[in-house]
This record gives C-alpha cells, structure tokens and sequence, in this order.
C-alpha cells in the first residue's frame, strides 16, 4: 500500500499551508484534527498489512490527535471566550510564504540525508520535517496561547511522521510513549492556558513579557 | 546470597520514609515504621557485604537496561563493601537517632520530608557503591546528591539555611559535570561505559585529563581543600543526623570515586602521587587550622572533616605512589591506612555530630561561647563526644590512631625509597600529619573545654537536658566501635586486604601477591599497648580517686585577679583559647576582629567581636562568581520575555544545525 503514501503526505502538507494561511482558531483546530485522523491511517498504509499493532497506532492517533485534543483546545477556547481571529505577527501571505519556504528547505535538506534505500524517494521525511518548520512558524508568529498549542500539535506530527520511517525498528512502547507524552503535554498546557487566563484576563502571550526579570 | 541482601537493603532505604507521608502530622507511626525500615535494611545490607567480603569470588550481577550505553552491572568487591560497611552503620545510627532528635510531634512541618530524602541518601550512596557502570553510578551519585540538597536544607524557612543549600547545589553540580568528562573520556579510551578492570594507560594525555578531572570532580564532593567551600556551610545546617551520614559518609564518595579512578591505572606517574600528598597535607593543615578559629560546633566538624579528608587523600597518595615505583608494601600501608581512615572518620565523626547534635538538642544553639558545663548534666553524651575527640586527634588507644599508623609506616618507608621525589613526598608527608595531629588536638582540647567542662555561660547551658536512649544508644555504639578497632586493629585486616587486592590486582596476578599487613604494622604491639595503656589510665584515676577522698574538699572561687564579682562568661572562651593559633595562621585565616580600644581606667561598655570567614568562598568564589555575573549581564538582552522570540531561537539553532557541516 506504499502508493498510498504520498497523496496521504500531499494532505498533511496542504494541511499545513491551511493551518498557516487561515484566520479563524477554530479551522486551525480543524486542521490538526484531520492532520492526525490522516496520521493515523497513515500508520496502517505504511505497515502496508493489517494486523494489531498498527491497528492500535492508528486508533491511538485518530483518538487523540484527531478527538480528545481538538476538544480540548476548542473547549478550551469557549471557555477564555477568546475572538475567533487568529492575531498573527506577521499577516497571512507573509506566514504561506515563509511556510512554502520551509517546505522547501525541508526537501532540500531531506535529500541530503542518508536514507534507506525504501525511503529515498518517498515523501516521508520532507513532509516530516516541513510539518515540524510549519509547527514552528506557527508556534513563533501566533499571538494566542491557543494557536500555540495548536503549533505544539503541528510540531508533534511531524515527529510523528519522522517515527514512521522507522517503523520497524521502533518499539511499540516508544509510540505508545510518544502518544502518552504528547497527550500529557496538552494537558498541562491546558492548565498553564487557564493561568494564564485568569492571571492576565488574556491569552495573548506577549503580555507575559512582564514575568521577566528586570 | 550476599548481593540479594545487599539489593533488598538498598529498596528498603529507598523507601523507608514514604509510609510516613500516609500518615498524618503529627503521628508517630510514618518515623517508627521508617527507621524500622532502615534499620532491617542495613542490617540485611551489613550481612550481605559481610558475606560478600568473605566470598570466594566478588558477587557480580548483570542484567540489561533500555539506556543506551547504560547496563545494569552491580558487583560487590572489596572497595564496595568497605565503603558500603559504614554506609549502612551510619545510616541506621543515624535514622535511630533521628527519632528523638528530629520528633515528628516536634517537627510536624518537615520530619516527613526529612525523612523520605534521608532514605533516599541512604540508597543513593549504597547504589553508587556496587555500580560497575559509569551510567547506573551516575544515576546514583544524582540521587544521592540531590536527595542530600533536600535533606540537609530540611529548615529551609531559615536564609542561612537556604544559602548553604544553593552553595552545596552549585558544587554538586560542578562535580557531576566534571565526572561526566571524565566518563567520557573513559568511553574514548575503552569503548564502553564499563568499570574496568586497571589495565589503562596511565601515560597518555587522555589518562592525565581523566586523573585532573577526577580530582576536581570527586575532590568537590570530598570536600578537598580549596573546593571545600561548600562543606562548613552544609555540614552546619543540616540536622545533625544528616550532617554525621554527610561528613561520616557521603563525602567519602568523592574518596571511593578517587580511589575507583586511580585503580583503573596499573603505572601511574610518580607526580599523581605527589599532588594527592601535597594536596593532602594542604587540606590536613588548613582544615583543622580553619576548625580552630571556629565559634560554632557544627561548623568547627565540618572543618575536622577537610582536615581528615586531607589525611585520607595523603594516604592514598602514597598508595598510588607505592604503585608507580612498584613497591607494594607502601601500596599497602598507603591505602590500609587511608581506607581504614575511612572508616574511622566514619565512626567517629558521625559520633562527634551526634553528640553536638545532643548539645544543640538540649540548649538549642551551636555557639560554643554560650555553653560550657555540660558534663554535669550531660554525661553520656560527655563521655561520647571525648572519646571522638581522642579518636579523631588519632590518640591511642582508639582508632584514629592505628589508620595514621599505617600511614605514618608508609611515609617512614617511603623516606628510604630510591626515587627522590617519592622520598621527598614522605619526608613532607609526616611532619605534615604530625603537625595535623597537634592542631588537631588544641582544637578538641578547646572544645571540650569549653562546652564541656567549667560553668554554664548562660541560661540556656544551665537549663540543658541529657539525651535520651535514642539518642546516646547510637553514639554509644559509635564509641564502642572506636575503640574495638583501636584495642583490636586485627579485626579489620580482612577487610583491608580485601579492599588493596582490588585496588591492585596486577600484583596477585603477578604471582607474588601483595604482602600482607600484619607484618608491616605491629599490630599486636598495638593492642598490648592499647591494654597497656587502659591499665594506667585505670590505675591512675584510681589512686587519684583515692586521694581525693582522704584529702579535705571544699569549693571556692579560682583566682579572679582581684575583680569583686567574678562572673561565668569570664570564663576562657574559645576564641581566647584558640587565639595564639589563630594569629599564628592569620595570613591564611584572615579573621576580621572588632575590638574596642580601651583609653581610660574605667571604660564604659564595649564589645568585642571576631569573625572568620570561609576564605576560599568569600574571598575568591564569591568575588569571580559576582565578575562573571556582570560580564555576562551582557547577553541579558537576549531575555526578551517573549515566548515566540525564544521559540524563533530554537528554530534558528535547529536550522543552522540542520545545514551544519
């Protein structure tokens, strides 16, 4: 099922350019959500055979990346009653620019990796790393504590697609790992996010400038 | 059998204080169930090592571990189990101890904290101890580091309590960085993360590095002088329990690590033996000179066990030397002394802290100008910490002595020795202990002087209450053992043979072995003169005894210069005592005196003051840590406050790393 692959790839990356180009928080949820139901059927394609333990990779990865998580962030986002506007430092062009920028540089770099023979032409590591860049564009340039997750999020897919080149090798425990983390990680953002709320009455993390230390 | 015992002993220090944090504030049942847990530990711990010691083979354990480079590789060798030896004792004295000295009904705010990092010390150093990979024995040495930054900051209500814990964190931390170079550098040279058996080369730059590094990283945590400075800090804030399993104990890790290290070396160069001597002798003097100029008791210790780790580290310098020269029989006493050495400072430091523990516990403060005739009241405790004393000024018949014996055997051997610079290392070596010894003893002399014996100096001396049997069993048994190994020495030479055949396996293999000790040391004559010497001292205040009661008594005054109303401050302070030392060393000391200038012939009220500081830390750390801390003010700017700019640098890091070539 190698040839389904790709496409699945070309998805997570306009995906990527979506969740850079769009305005409003909510799509941006939406976006990582159906980046992480992809993820996980990506998981069984790339084992290429049915059997248990990608089964529950990708059960694992559709539940929380594509369910649990995006209700929590959009629960949470109810719950600050933020504006639905995502507040970028830099406009929305400038992010698809920067973000196609990246996606190149991902390519460029990933072909001067050493690869195993199966992967050198495949698109799994150039999107890995182009998700990861675009997590972190998004993690840079977005103002609310919010988007910042969602970029968190971004981030972690791409280390999860990286982990995917190695799914042979890779221990199920690690991915269980991984997936555990990850879960464990939004949660305590969750709760920093409603400090946050309660002790600035924002989400807007420049103000957090004033914890500094004069 | 015997690693089995060892391991279960170490899960049940581990775990000794959690039960306590069940229960409830104030309730006694969390100190009970933990010091049983450690006291069956380390009597299980004990057993095992006992029977490990007398094993035919070193017990060795391995089983795989998920780390990478990382195995769990435990063994028990002779090193280990005389190092794991006083760990158990003391742990267990001091937990005992503990009960009464920190109560929970008294201490309801932090004997529960206290004790679940006091287990964890416990298990930390055991398990550093039967490491035989440099990754578990870090895994260790942090636990026991960290657990003990916990434990010994138990009143962190109190400033002076918080910064000695910040000194003793940074300190850890320089140490643990310096012996991961040095595992490092053990990885480049053997390819594996392993202990090995000594088969390096001591002559290549690499072996340099790793012996430089271990100095400074093990030297830390040993508390060798100058990087000392967090020891009196840490030792006199802690509760006193933790200050003896600190000093009795933990900082002996950095001399296992020392040990560990030079053992990997089969011809080490004649000059690692002179720099462990010379820093030694440094150590030795300067420590026990910095002790007396002290005011508080606890910290006057702390500075004892500088002084004693000097003569440890003498000690093994001379063994090191035994070994460049290939002479075994300074091998032997260099390191029988230095080991022993060990355990003596173990036995009797941990009794002189708990015994100025009692004197804290029943007068509530560590300045000994404000004590003074605690003898009448406190008795037991009295007898405990003089036979410290005698013990750590290495007196006979007690077993201080018979550890500087060896090493005073082993300098005398070395004087003859062919090779001048190993000659010229004990002809500086032995006036050098010998001149610790002496110091050494004015400083006891001082302090049971003055805390001990003359008049209460104030209130709270007068109203002092003697220790109850948690506290003075402990310490009984301390002083017990001081003097068994001083009366019979021949009880540990098992141990100590033991402990030089796997420092130096190269001379067994060789066929000839290495000699044995009785015949080096007269350890026999040792003992007669030991019973000997009891005998008089018997003998002697008998017929003093008799006297006394034939002769007529009667209490007065002594001889107050004329002055109308003599009162018990007038008394010798220690200050005065230690004054003619203390201006001896004054270029070293630098002692800052307030006092007034007396003009006319009735002078109003004045006040004297003396004060000696920590030199190596406030006169040189803390004068470079403040310079760093302004140039580097400079890259403040890079502190913007702002998540996203932080997030941007690690992109930035992450693509440049990306491109690196």
């Amino acid at each position: 099922m190698w040839h389904l692959t790709d496409p699945l790839l070309v998805i997570v990356l306009l995906l990527n350019f979506f969740a850079l180009g769009t305005s409003r928080l909510r799509a941006v949820i939406g976006a990582t959500a159906t980046q992480g139901v992809v993820l996980g059927v990506l998981a069984v394609v790339v084992e290429g055979h049915w059997s248990l333990r990608p089964v529950l990779i990708a059960a694992g990865a559709i539940g929380i990346k594509g369910i649990l998580i995006p209700q929590l962030l959009i629960r949470a986002m109810r719950e600050a009653t933020i504006r639905r506007e995502v507040e970028p430092f830099i406009g929305y062009v400038s992010s698809l620019l920067t973000g196609a920028a990246a996606t190149g540089l991902a390519i460029v770099f990933a072909n001067t990796l050493p690869l195993a023979p199966e992967h050198v032409n495949s698109l799994l590591l150039p999107a890995s790393f182009a998700t990861v860049l675009t997590g972190f564009i998004v993690l840079t340039t977005r103002r609310k504590a919010i988007n910042q997750v969602a970029g968190y999020v971004l981030l972690e897919n791409g280390i999860y697609i990286m982990g995917l080149t190695l799914v042979e090798a890779l221990p199920f425990l690690v991915e269980v790992g991984i997936l555990l983390d990850l879960f464990v990680g939004i949660f305590v953002m969750g709760i920093i996010l409603s400090h946050i709320n309660r002790e600035f009455a924002s989400l807007d993390t420049t103000r957090l400038s004033s914890l500094k230390e004069e | 059998m015997s690693l089995p015992l060892v391991l279960m002993a170490i899960a049940l220090l581990s775990l000794s204080g959690f039960p306590g944090l069940f229960a409830s504030r104030t309730s006694a049942v969390g100190e009970r169930v933990a010091v049983g847990m450690v006291v069956v530990g380390a009597i299980g711990g004990l057993t095992g090592t006992f029977l490990a010691v007398f094993a035919q083979k070193p017990p060795h354990l391995e089983l795989p571990w998920q780390i990478p480079g990382g195995a769990i590789v435990l063994e028990v060798d002779g090193i280990s189990a005389l190092f794991l030896m006083p760990t158990f004792l003391i742990s267990a004295l001091g937990s005992v101890y503990g009960l009464e000295y920190w109560a929970q009904a008294k201490h309801a705010e932090n004997g529960r904290k206290l004790r679940v990092f006091y287990g964890l010390l416990a298990a930390g150093l055991c398990s550093l101890l039967i490491a035989r990979n440099t990754i578990l024995f870090l895994a260790g040495w942090e636990i026991m580091a960290l657990a003990a930054f916990f434990a010994l900051t138990t009143e962190d209500h109190d400033p002076a309590v918080r910064e000695s814990g910040f000194v003793y964190l940074v300190a850890t931390r320089l140490s643990t960085l310096c012996l991961f170079a040095l595992f490092a550098l053990l990885h480049a040279v053997q390819g594996t993360f392993a202990f090995t058996a000594p088969a390096l080369d001591a002559t290549t730059p690499q072996a340099t590095a790793m012996f430089l590094l271990a100095l400074v990283g093990f030297g830390l945590k040993a508390g060798l002088m100058p990087l000392h400075v967090w020891l009196p800090g840490a030792h006199a804030n802690a509760p006193s329990h933790v200050s003896a399993l600190m000093s009795g104990v933990l900082i002996k890790m950095g001399v296992y690590g020392l040990v560990r290290v030079c053992s990997f070396f089969v011809h080490p160069p004649v000059w690692w033996g002179v720099v462990l001597v010379v820093l030694g002798a440094v150590s030795g003097v300067f420590g026990v000179v910095f002790a007396i100029a002290q005011h508080d008791i606890k910290r006057l210790l702390a500075y004892h066990s500088v002084e004693n780790i000097g003569i440890i580290v003498m000690g093994l310098g001379f063994a090191v030397l035994g070994r460049a020269v290939g002479e075994p029989s300074l091998l032997v006493l260099g390191l029988a002394g230095a080991l022993l050495h060990v355990w003596n400072h173990g036995l009797f430091k941990a009794l002189l802290f708990l015994g100025a523990g009692s004197v804290v516990h029943a007068t509530g403060t560590r300045e000994m100008d404000r004590l003074g005739g605690l003898a009448k009241v406190m008795p037991k405790t009295t007898l405990g910490f003089v036979i410290g004393a005698a013990a750590i000024c290495g007196l006979p018949p007690l077993n201080g002595f018979v550890s500087e014996l060896f090493i005073y055997l082993g300098m005398f051997q070395s004087v003859l020795h062919r090779d001048s610079a190993v000659s010229m290392a004990g002809a500086f070596g032995a006036p050098a202990l010998a001149l610790i010894g002496a110091l050494a003893l004015t400083c006891f002399v001082k302090v049971v002087g003055v805390v001990f014996l003359g008049e209460p100096r104030t209130q709270a001396a007068r109203e002092a209450h003697e220790a109850g049997a948690a506290m003075s069993v402990p310490m009984g048994v301390l002083g017990l053992l001081c003097a068994t190994i001083g009366l019979a020495p021949v009880l540990v030479v098992p141990f100590l043979e033991r402990a030089t055949e796997a420092f130096a396996p190269e001379f067994s293999h060789a066929g000839q072995g290495l000699p044995a000790l009785a015949p080096l040391a007269p350890l026999a004559l040792v003992s007669v003169a030991g019973v000997v010497l009891l005998a008089l001292i018997g003998a002697g205040s008998a017929l003093l005894g008799a006297r006394m009661k034939r002769s007529p008594q009667g209490t007065s005054n002594t001889w107050d210069c004329g002055y109308a109303a003599p009162s018990p401050t007038m008394q010798y302070t220690a200050s005065s005592f230690a004054d003619m030392v203390v201006r001896l060393f004054g270029w070293a000391l630098r002692s800052r005196v307030h006092a007034p200038r007396i003009k006319e012939l009735f002078a109003p009220v004045a006040h004297f003051k003396s004060h000696t500081p920590e030199v190596v830390l406030d006169l040189l750390v803390v004068p470079a840590a403040r310079t760093l801390r302004r140039i580097f003010h400079w890259f403040r700017w890079l502190q913007r406050g702002q998540v996203h700019l932080y997030l941007l640098y690690v992109v930035a890091t992450l693509v440049l790393l990306m491109f690196w070539r």
